[in-house]
Order: structure tokens, then sequence, then C-alpha cells
């Protein structure tokens, strides 16, 4: 996805527990990390990443009130407007019997919206292929990675003999 | 380094396995050639789904007539199968959605395999209410599109349309949840493969980096899924039930019916779960992954949700009884005792006597046992369906249209079809992508690895290292 190549010097840790106090150390020597992978979702990470909670569920409820208001309204429209048709004797507006597809269409919505939502925001999506730095990123590998356009190279060496990476390596992606 | 795992819980992953372990156990079945018994099972389950294809052809080629429904019993084997298949279909959105909100660490051992299960169940139950309805070229008509006709709508306070709504949600929520799910385990798997393998869950995996603000959405969006999904469920089968409760048969008209209808959709579909479960561990060689305990904890849930159903059996009896109307009392007699009693026989002896038989915890422990009581409850419920739908609609009001229905060859050949349907997609899915979760069982390793649980003798002396794991 990225449009220029960048030199990226990253460390592989053996375990989450390594990898987080790495982090915190990287955090003491204000090194700028530019982004840590890992084979799983490490919880503690995004306290010590500083992450902001995930605003998915705000995209979740918009999707979901569209389809309550699509649904809805729809039937609404229909039945009171465009063809009014009396089923077994009830008003025309009858809204009881309305919540079922209005559920189901929110449910519809919401799933969808946040699922595209997910792909678009994380730039992830069918045809997409992003640079892997390790292969073993996805199987037992924790990685640090950094830029090393503008880092102090010894500096970062020294950080990954401190924190006990098991492994260091300069890639160009 | 970590707090010991509190000795009270039974390990779920078993062997001393590794991050890398676990990666390699997992994606081996996707990587080796087929084996021999999988290769044996694909030709059995395309045979026999190409046998239910040839007789969907011929309904369609022939109409309706060759089915032996009549003017009494205008719902037989088509409907059965249906109702029986999305009700296989829930254990898959029960254990991926509401063990999750619940934090059943259990539930990564089969979820992923539960989940594929109801995609398939969806899939073989949608096969039956598209072609009952004759001409199948119509079906078009079911959606409210702007057409020439008026636009002619229709009619939204149908419970039939509500299931369309229903039933089309729910395999749409289920396939996006299934498949953000699977999408780091492809990764796993393309980081792992070559040449064309890899070209291809390179487009499967979405691109996917493992990046920690990605795991952080990653799990944010499937919480949410899971609180959709919860009530997403629960809501597709209740509307199954309107198909029948909102009618104004006798055995039918109930408002039972929606809880009673949900239990026995978990009940079947945890029947389901286990039976492929067993199975899939068996020749996949994942007996560590889906351990004793997952089959006990499914065991558990097939107790409570059979009694659950017995209860509801029992209640309805009861009502039938005290509303003091003659037409519901007749209804439940002719069940019990009438020309179909051998089918209700079926239902209480599968559904709600033997599973009784879980109550002994060395029986739920018994791999043997779940297996066959597995399969008593798929047939168990089977007939739970075709008790309220055949034996209702063959006595109705006027004895003078009593009528019996028997199967003809082409509905037992679209039922079995779907078997075949069934099981040539699942057997696809133990090719082409990991079984059990990957990413999920590494989460919880240190929570569950036997190596990580605490020394079983302590337990009861609330040793001072033994706590919790923080989660």
């Amino acid at each position: 996805m990225s449009q220029h190549t960048k030199e990226v010097f990253y460390g592989l840790y053996n375990d989450e527990e390594d990898l987080i106090h790495a982090i915190e150390e990287a955090n003491a020597q204000h090194l700028d990390i530019m982004d840590v992978y890992t084979p799983f979702p490490v919880h503690g990470l995004e306290k010590v990443m500083h992450l902001e909670e995930s605003r998915l569920h705000i995209a979740g409820f918009v999707f979901g009130s569209l389809g309550f208001f699509t649904a809805f309204g729809f039937m609404t429209w229909v039945f009171t407007r465009d063809w009014p048709i009396i089923f077994g004797g009830k008003p025309y507006w009858s809204v009881p019997a309305f919540i079922p597809i209005t559920f189901e269409l929110t449910v519809l919505f919401a799933a969808i919206g946040m699922v595209v939502s997910f792909y678009t925001v994380c730039g992830l999506g069918p045809g997409v292929t992003n640079p892997v730095l390790d292969d073993r990123i996805t199987d037992d590998k924790f990685c640090i990675a950094f830029e090393t356009a503008n880092a102090d190279l010894n500096a970062l060496k020294a950080f990954f003999a401190k924190t006990g990476a098991g492994e260091v390596h300069t890639k160009t992606i | 380094m970590h707090a010991p795992v509190a000795p009270v819980r039974e390990p779920l992953i078993e062997g001393h396995k590794s991050y890398h372990n676990i990666t390699e156990d997992l994606c081996a079945p996707t990587e080796k050639a087929p084996s021999l018994a999988w290769i044996i099972a694909f030709i059995v389950s395309v045979g026999t789904m190409t046998f239910g294809l040839f007789c969907l052809a011929w309904t369609v080629w022939f109409g309706i007539g060759s089915w032996n429904l009549n003017r009494t019993i205008g719902w037989g084997y088509d409907i059965t199968n249906f109702v029986w298949w999305i009700g296989i279909g829930h254990a898959g959105t029960l254990i991926s959605a509401v063990l999750l909100l619940f934090r059943q660490k259990w539930r990564t051992g089969v979820n992923r395999a539960a989940e594929a299960m109801t995609i398939f169940a969806v899939i073989c139950a949608g096969l039956f209410p598209a072609t009952h309805t004759g001409r199948p070229w119509f079906d078009f008509f079911m959606f409210p599109y702007p057409n020439t006709r008026g636009p002619l709508w229709v009619n939204f306070n149908s419970p039939l349309l509500w299931d369309l709504f229903a039933i089309s949600t729910y395999f749409t929520v289920s396939l996006l949840f299934w498949y953000t799910g699977l999408v780091p385990d492809f990764a796993t798997v393309r980081d792992r493969a070559v040449g064309f393998r890899k070209k291809m869950y390179n487009v499967l995996s979405f691109g996917w980096t493992g990046s920690a603000k990605h795991w952080q959405r990653w799990e944010a969006l499937s919480l949410v899924l899971a609180g959709l999904a919860t009530p997403l469920v629960l809501s597709v089968h209740t509307i199954v039930s309107f198909d029948f409760a909102t009618s104004v048969i006798p055995g039918w008209h109930t408002t039972i019916f929606p809880p009673y209808f949900v239990a026995g959709a978990i009940f079947s579909g945890f029947a389901m779960v286990q039976t492929l479960m067993i199975i899939t561990r068996k020749i996949l060689n994942l007996q560590q992954y889906i351990t004793i305990n997952h089959i006990e904890s499914m065991n558990k849930v097939i107790l409570l949700t059979g009694t659950i159903v017995g209860v509801a059996y029992l209640t309805e009896l009861f009502i039938a009884w005290y509303s003091g109307y003659l037409y519901e009392q007749f209804a439940f007699f002719n069940r019990a005792t009438g020309i179909y009693w051998w089918a209700y026989f079926g239902m209480m002896a599968c559904n709600v006597l033997s599973p009784q038989i879980f109550w002994v915890k060395k029986y739920r422990r018994s791999i043997y046992i779940a297996f066959l009581m597995s399969i008593f409850v798929n047939i168990g419920m089977w007939f739970e369906r075709f008790v309220i739908i055949a034996t209702t609609l063959a006595r109705d009001y006027l004895p003078s249209s009593w009528s019996y229905y028997t199967p003809t060859w082409v509905e037992i050949g679209i039922y079995l079809g779907t078997l075949g349907i069934f099981f040539t997609l699942y057997l696809l899915f133990t090719r082409l992508a990991p079984v059990v979760a990957v990413a999920e069982v590494k989460h919880i390793l240190k929570s569950a690895g036997d190596q990580y649980i605490g020394e079983r003798t302590k337990g009861s002396q609330g040793s001072e290292a033994i706590h919790e794991s923080a989660h």
C-alpha cells in the first residue's frame, strides 16, 4: 500500500511479556516505534502503546440506526402511502408486525457497515498485499519495528540487546 | 514470569505446546496431502450431493407432484428438513458469539468449525423453502424490489417473509463473522506457504500483517459482532417458530414456540458440532486442542438444552389439557398415540430421556457415548420437527380430509443430498482453512495450556502461588 519504500529495522521477541517490557523501555528512551506486530491479540499492548479505544462500535451504531430507519420507514411508506392493504383486519400501520424485519435489517446494516469500516480503516481487503517483515510474525514471533530514516541505529541496537530481542534485522519495504 | 492458573481449571490445550507447535499442528491439515479417510468421505459426500441435486432437478422438472404432499399435508419433508438444518446452524453462532460474550475459553477449540457448520447448514436449509414453492424460478418475487406490477410489494406482515429476512441476515452476518476470524489465520498459512498456495492465501488473507492496531480493531469488531449475533440467533429461530405459531392450527398456535424452538435449535446444533468435532479431532489429529474437556462442556450444554426441550414438551401437554380446548387436546393426544406415535416416541426417547445420561460425569467424558448421543439427538430433533409438522397436519379439523404422508424417493433423495452438500463443504473447509482458530488458541495458551495450570493436588490449600490469570 505504501508509495515509497522505507527501510525498517526490527527486532523479534519470543514472548509477549518480553515484548511489553520492551515497549515500556522504548517509551522510557523516547524511541519512535513504527509499529508492533504480533501473531495474536496481546492484551496490555493498547496500554503501553497508548492506543485509543477503537471507534468501530460508533460505526456499528450509525449503520444500525440507518438499517432501523430504512426498514421501518420503508414498510411504513409501503403500507400507509404507496399501497395500503388490510391484512387480517389490522390497521395499515401495524407496528408490531414491522418489528422482526426492522430488527433484522438493523443487525444486517450494522454488521456489514462495521465489517466494511474495519477493512477500510485497516487498509485491508481483497487484492491488498501488504509487505510482510518476517514470515514468523504470524507464527510465534513478536516484532517491534522502527523506521531507520531518522533514527540512531546504534541506540536501537542497544535497545534490542537490552530488552532481549532474539533477532534483529533490517528490511526495505 | 506469569501467574500460574488456578488448578481448578481444566487444561484446554494439552501436550505442553509452544506457539510454534500450535501453528504447526493446526496448519498441518491444510498442507498435507489428504488422508485416505478424507478421500473416501469426500467421494461419498460428493456422490450423495450429486444424487440430491438430481432429485432437486427432478422436482423442478416434474413439479412438486413428485413429492407426496397432498391437500391435507402441505408441508412434509421439505419444511421438516428446513427447520432441522436451521436449528443445527444455531450452535455455531451460539459458540462463537454467546460464549465469546461469556468469556468461555473452551469456545476457541471448536468455534471455527462450528461457525463453518452454521454457514453450510444455512445453505442446506435455504434450499427447502426455495424449492418448496414449486416454481423456484419465481423466488425473486419474495424480495421487495420495485416491479412493474404496481409496484406491488410483498407482505411485510407475514412470518414467512420475516423468515426470508431473518435467514438472509443470519447467513450474511455469520459469513462476515466467520471470515473476519479467518483472516489472521489465512495470513499464518500464507506465511508458511510457497508458490500457488502462497498466492491463493495472499488473496484470502486480505493483506493481514498482525499490526497491533489492527488486532485491537479486530477484537473490537469481534466483540460487537458477537453482541449483534447473539440477539440475531435468538431472533432467527423465534421467527422460524412464528411460521407455525402465528397460524390457527391446533398444536402450532402456541406462545411457547419461540423459546422452545430456540432451545431445540441449540440442542440439535450442539449435537451436530459434537458429531463433527469427534470425527474431526480424530482424523486431523487434533485431540490436544479439542480435548475431552471441550466434549464434556458441550455435553453439559446438550443436557441443559435437552432438558429445557423436555420441559417444553410437558408444558405443551399440560397447557393443552388445562386449556379445555378440545382441538388442542386432540392434537396432542394424536401426537402421542395417533398414526405417527412412533415419531413422538422417537422424539421423547432421543431428546428428553437419553441426554439424562449426562448427569453422570463418567458418561459425559466418554467419547463413544458422546458420539452415540450426538447421533441420537440429531435423530430426535429431526423427529421433533416431523411431529410438529406432519402429525399435526395429518389430522385437521375435518375427519373426512384426514390423511397420511410418506415421502417419495425424490424427497428422501433431496434430504440425503443436503447431507451430501453439508459434508462436501465441510470436508473442503478442513483442507482449505485451519479447523481450529490458530490465533485464538495462542491467545488462551498461557491461561489454558496444561503446562501453565497449577498443580491439581494443591487445589484446596489456597496456596499463595495460585491465583486466577489476569483477564
